[in-house]
């Protein structure tokens, strides 16, 4: 299990790969989802240039390594990853990794689905976007 | 035997985001002189401004509500709705 902040740009692609090799499970595992948030250039109907992620330093990682955990308990995991950015972003940076990896399909979905549900519900992040016009909070995400 | 209820107490308040911004810092230190609760520490460090409704509140780094006891030493954040992913 890793969860980790970044500070700067990530590859989710090559995190995945090279975080799978280090894992050492290939034929344990039948399943990996993932899910991998970027960046748009809109939202709420206006043209966002970039954008500040903020976090709980401390909070944010002991949240998400506490519903690793527990998902890898609910769904018997053989392992799961995420990584998550903070600091300035700009439309189509990565925002987000999350993977899970299990030896039958529903539970790598199912498990990858609920990590991205929770994070985006209760992880302590903040973003803040600059339009062309000045800067907002976003209030809320937007569902699904 | 020692007096819980007259020691003073050291509480590190920190506010995220737009609060951050709202209350216009980052943390304070409060110093208490009795049981109080995750809301009263709010108030104190805000001098009485009214909490945001949606304000989310940790203490130690694990959600709590307004009413949730704070300790000597604890650390008490207040934040508004979470928006990664």
């Amino acid at each position: 299990m890793k969860v980790e902040i970044r500070k700067k740009g990530f590859e989710p692609y090559a995190e995945l790969a090279r975080y799978q090799t280090e894992l050492n499970i290939d034929g344990q595992y039948g399943a990996c989802a993932t899910f991998i948030g970027s960046m748009r250039d809109f939202n709420e109907g206006d043209s966002v240039q970039s954008m500040v992620l903020e976090y709980y330093p401390g909070m944010t990682e002991k949240y998400l390594e506490k519903i690793s955990t527990e998902a890898i308990d609910r769904w018997e995991l053989l392992d799961s990853l995420i990584i998550h950015r903070v600091g300035e972003i700009h439309p189509a940076d990565p925002i987000v990794l999350v993977a899970a990896w299990s030896a039958h399909r529903a539970a790598a979905f199912d498990a990858c689905r609920h990590l991205m549900e929770d994070l985006k519900s209760k992880a302590p992040f903040w973003k803040k976007e600059t339009l062309s016009d000045g800067e907002r909070w976003v209030e809320k995400n937007t569902l699904g | 035997m020692s007096k819980p209820e007259t020691l003073p107490m050291s509480i590190s308040i920190k506010f995220f985001a737009r609060l951050r911004e709202q209350v216009g810092k980052d943390s304070d230190e409060l110093k208490a002189d009795s049981v109080t609760t995750a809301g009263e520490a709010w108030a104190r460090a805000t001098d009485g401004a009214e909490m945001p409704v949606n304000t989310l509140m940790a203490v130690n780094m694990e959600y709590v509500d307004a009413d949730t006891v704070v300790a000597d030493g604890d650390e008490v954040a207040f934040f508004p709705p979470v928006t990664g992913g």
